[in-house]
């Protein structure tokens, strides 16, 4: 898999946004950009005022539908499927481009084609509801344009179908050559401000930072070299694998640093259960979540505003951050408190300043070895940037793919784990709104959201409201399998018949009391966020 | 590559730029109220007449293209008596309250008022009032100070795709209002109040807390969603009371709600202060959402607290080996946080046992 696996497994743009407004096509799949990446959102908007032609796909009439030529509202969880009928499609008319697939890519054999074969558009229009013409349209305008990117969220994890759908994203780029080259690429939309930067870091069970693998010896010497202790040899667990294993009871302790995986996390009951079982918890943050309620030990931490460091955005901008005013109270900044603990135990790291860890970051990962703290006084640079003369990379993989070729991947598409039955007969889809963010931690303390976003809804389709009869703003019991809440009845048509939505900011009504972390399949052993079947009811008072 | 002169010395300019284009890029002053490089120029405000030798009468710089040959005098004692006759007319019916206005300070109106010396008004006429308020949350609307540039307007249609205002009715009456003069409910990005040049548009979450004088200024970046955009934090007696963010950076500027108006819960009462150690047992049985309760806890040193964790830690590592223990970090926390968080699992407590919550 060379350098795609790597590069797409970290989930890094290969292009970056001021570029979008020149991109003549943009594919947009399973993001609501309008809500969740607003500014890029922006960049699209100029790409289209300036003639580029837009083609959205997602279950929901996204807000940036307004803008698209053409919109494939397929069923949740069925995006490979969608995307392998527009490979089909791509190969069958001809539309692939030869040159770049002989000279830089590998795998474009039999056995991937053959894979594609019963991906026709009428199979496509089957699993996905999206109708056969509009496959071909979007298979025809992304393979005749100079200069197409596509733009997706990160699926569900690096473990599920998320991995899928981004393998069948590359294969479309890798078909019709639209990497390497300016305003085109396969961009992953990062939702967290510095969710690229921790993987970057390495905050992952099997790669140091810089995505270098902890199973490769040479790459432990390296690093037990640089921090001067013996490393371990295997892999560790994944954020869902501590959960699990923490109910088991094998899990003993929990470091957790601003996150609130119980309103994140899929199955609430569960990531509860599961937290509560532990020995010991130390939650680290700026307000008392509802993790942190749960916690032996909380650590008062400080916010971006009262500390210095870098954040590098989704297109793998490292920016500086810079402290604007005093933390409140005796709030202490995570690398103070690190280093303090870290001394308890017998290991002195005593960085004075972020800069100095910087620094040694640079030792670590080539990739960003020329980027220094002066440096980004100039404003960001963008990774790879390996000496201190580099301008920085806005677009990856110019002049061919760092490792040999970039290599087609066989993908199969599968059903979700949970299909709608009688008794949960909608499938549930959760995510993000506009105005607040995440668990709502910050943002339910900004006035001015409040006054306005304060209450969770659930999005419903009029005619399924019709049927069971709901009205706009009557209350109503959402249940899975798992649990149920009880909330605001939104009517709209945003969501198609059969599929209802719900942010998951909410604690009031936490959606992820009713997602799903366990395989129900045993085919499937994925936890599996965006599609869980519920039930909807008018609610009674007892 | 064609040749213009401007003020009696020669630039060689791209062809189809306007005037006003080559005059920034050469930093030829020429006021303006109605432009703004990163939108469609409008040629509303007439302040940036200029005049070309060869035409009876002067022509806006900001819509006028320049040609090969031009010869384009920017400022006289003509073009500026003009000028200054414009903003006179636009001050006639401007409430004047500098005084108590938010926006003082960094408001071009004032500041052409104060170039031009104006003080008294020849033109001071009949006033608009509007007595309705706009009783959104997020954006203060005085339309009393408006002088129809219209930059709100186009921002919110050809930046933000939106629409959610337009310059109603006409002359006099004239009036930048949502439509059916309804309470503002759009994005609430607040591009228009980053554009406005008067204060006629400003972030109620800023109203009172301080205006230029003392303010500090600290480039930093937006801790919400992974655009990473730029931000600045306008910090005065170790508040946050506002945030902008500068046109030369690599989103031009823009921001949305939550990066704009989003950052109260610095302040907030809620934020924790002292570490806390836990003296409620866990309920084990409940798999109820938990509710945090300050109660459940009682505060601590963070010596206490430190070498508590640290005992725990090395106890538990003692007991089951390193692999009982780990941690989740936050795509919230800087990349240096992040590092040394990661370094601290594998080189003092021993195990791969890390990860951080990627999905979004
Ligand atoms: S806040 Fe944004 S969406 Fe609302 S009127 Fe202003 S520019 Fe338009
Ligand atoms: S509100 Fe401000 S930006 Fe809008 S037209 Fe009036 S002065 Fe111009
Ligand atoms: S201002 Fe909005 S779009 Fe920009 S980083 Fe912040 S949350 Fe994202
Ligand atoms: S700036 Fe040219 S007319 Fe207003």
């Amino acid at each position: 898999m060379a350098g795609l696996a790597t590069v797409f497994g970290s989930g890094a743009m290969t292009n970056s946004i001021p570029e979008i407004e020149n991109n003549d096509l943009l594919f947009v799949i399973g993001s609501n950009t309008k809500e969740n990446h607003p500014i890029i959102a922006l960049r699209m908007i100029q790409a289209v005022r300036k003639g580029a032609k837009l083609i959205i796909a997602d279950p929901r009439r996204v807000p940036l539908v307004r803008f698209a030529h053409l919109w494939l509202q397929h069923k949740p969880g069925t995006d490979v499927a969608l995307l392998n009928s527009i490979a089909h499609v791509i190969v069958k008319e001809g539309l692939i481009k030869k040159e770049f697939i002989e000279t830089h890519t590998e795998g474009f054999n039999e056995e991937f084609l053959k894979n594609l074969e019963e991906y026709t558009p009428e199979a496509g229009e089957r699993i996905t509801g999206v109708p056969k013409e509009k496959i071909i349209e979007a298979a025809r305008l992304y393979a005749k344009a100079e200069r197409a990117g596509i733009y997706y969220t990160m699926g569900i994890t690096q473990h599920s179908h998320g991995t899928d759908n981004v393998f069948a994203i590359a294969n479309l780029a890798l078909l019709t050559g639209n990497l390497g080259k300016e305003s085109a690429g396969v961009n992953p939309l990062r939702g967290q401000n510095n969710v690229q930067g921790s993987t970057d870091m390495g905050c992952s069970p099997n790669t140091y930072p810089g995505y270098q693998k902890v199973t490769i010896p040479a790459i432990k010497k390296k690093f037990e070299d640089l921090w001067g202790v013996r490393l371990p040899e295997k892999e560790g667990l994944t954020a869902s694998e501590m959960l699990f294993e923490a109910e088991a009871g094998r899990l003993k302790a929990m470091y957790i640093m601003g996150e609130n995986p119980v309103l994140s996390d899929p199955d609430t009951g569960h990531t509860v259960k599961a937290l509560k079982e532990l020995e010991f918890l130390v939650v680290q943050d700026i307000f008392l979540s509802e993790t942190a309620a749960i916690a032996d030990v909380v650590l008062p931490a400080t916010c971006f505003a009262e500390k210095d460091g870098t954040f590098t955005n989704t297109e793998r901008r490292v920016q500086r951050i810079r402290k604007a005013v005093a933390p409140p109270g005796e709030a202490k900044d995570d690398i103070w408190i690190i280093n303090e603990i870290s001394r308890r135990l017998g290991y002195n790291m005593n960085y004075a300043h972020p800069e100095e860890i910087w620094n040694e970051i640079g030792m670590a990962w080539p990739a960003v070895a020329g980027i220094t703290y002066s440096r980004l006084e100039r404003g960001g640079i963008q990774w790879p940037c390996p000496t201190i003369d580099h301008p920085g990379t806005p677009y990856l993989f110019k002049g061919g793919f760092p490792r040999g070729k970039g290599a087609f991947t066989v993908i199969k598409y599968k059903p979700s784990c949970e299909e709608p039955d009688l008794d949960y007969p909608f499938i549930l889809t959760t995510g993000r709104m506009l105005f607040q963010y995440h668990t709502g931690t910050m943002t339910r303390r900004v006035k001015a959201i409040e006054a306005l976003y304060h209450e969770p809804y659930v999005e419903i389709n009029p005619e399924d409201a019709l049927d069971l009869g709901i009205r706009n703003g009557d209350t109503v019991k959402v249940s899975s399998r798992r649990g149920s809440i009880v909330l605001k009845a939104m009517v709209t048509k945003r969501p198609e018949r059969g599929v209802v939505f719900i942010p998951f900011h909410f604690r009031e009504a936490a959606a992820n009391m009713l997602t799903n972390s366990k395989a129900l399949d045993p085919l499937c052993k994925i936890p599996e966020l965006k599609v869980t079947t519920v039930n909807i009811e008018k609610f009674k008072e007892d | 590559m064609i040749k213009v002169k401007i003020d009696g010395k020669e630039y060689r300019v791209k062809p189809g730029i306007t005037i006003l284009q080559v005059a920034r890029e050469n930093d030829i002053y020429i006021p303006t109220l109605c432009d703004d490089p990163r939108l469609e120029p409008y040629g509303g405000c007439r302040l940036c007449i200029v005049q070309i030798k060869g035409m009876p009468r002067p022509v806006t710089a900001c819509t006028t293209p320049v040609t090969d040959g031009m010869e384009i005098t920017t400022t006289n004692e003509y073009i500026e008596g003009l000028r200054k006759t414009i903003v006179e007319l636009i001050l006639s019916d401007h409430p004047n309250d500098c005084m108590v206005c938010e926006k003082a300070g960094d408001c071009s109106l004032q500041e052409l008022a104060y170039f031009y010396g104006i003080r008294t008004n020849p033109y001071y006429g009949e006033r608009r009032r509007y007595t309705t308020k706009d009783n959104n949350p997020f954006i203060e609307r005085d339309m009393e100070k408006c002088i129809l540039c219209g930059k709100c307007v186009r921002v919110c249609s050809e930046v933000q795709g939106v629409g959610a205002i337009e310059i109603a009715y006409r002359g006099f009456t004239a009036k930048v209002t949502p439509p059916f003069e309804k309470d503002l409910n759009c994005e609430f990005c607040g591009q228009c109040v980053s554009i406005c040049p008067t204060g006629a548009l400003m972030g109620k979450s800023s109203l009172g807390k301080g205006r230029q004088k003392d303010v500090k200024k600290i480039e930093t970046v937006c801790p919400y969603c992974g655009c990473g955009c730029n931000m600045t934090l306008h910090v005065l007696r170790n508040e946050v009371i506002r945030v902008s963010s500068r046109p030369d950076n690599f989103h031009e500027g823009w921001l949305c709600v939550k990066g704009r108006f989003g950052f109260e819960f610095i302040n907030s009462p809620d934020r924790l202060k002292r570490p806390l150690i836990r003296v409620k047992p866990r309920d084990k049985n409940s798999k109820e959402l938990p509710v945090p309760d300050l109660n459940d806890f009682r505060e601590a040193s963070w010596d206490e607290a430190l070498d508590l964790i640290a005992n725990k830690l090395r106890e538990i590592k003692d007991k089951y080996g390193p692999d009982a223990i780990a941690g989740l970090s936050s795509a919230r926390c800087t990349n240096e946080e992040n590092y040394i968080f990661q370094k601290f699992f594998r080189a003092v407590i021993g195990t791969n046992n890390i990860d951080h919550c990627a999905r979004y």
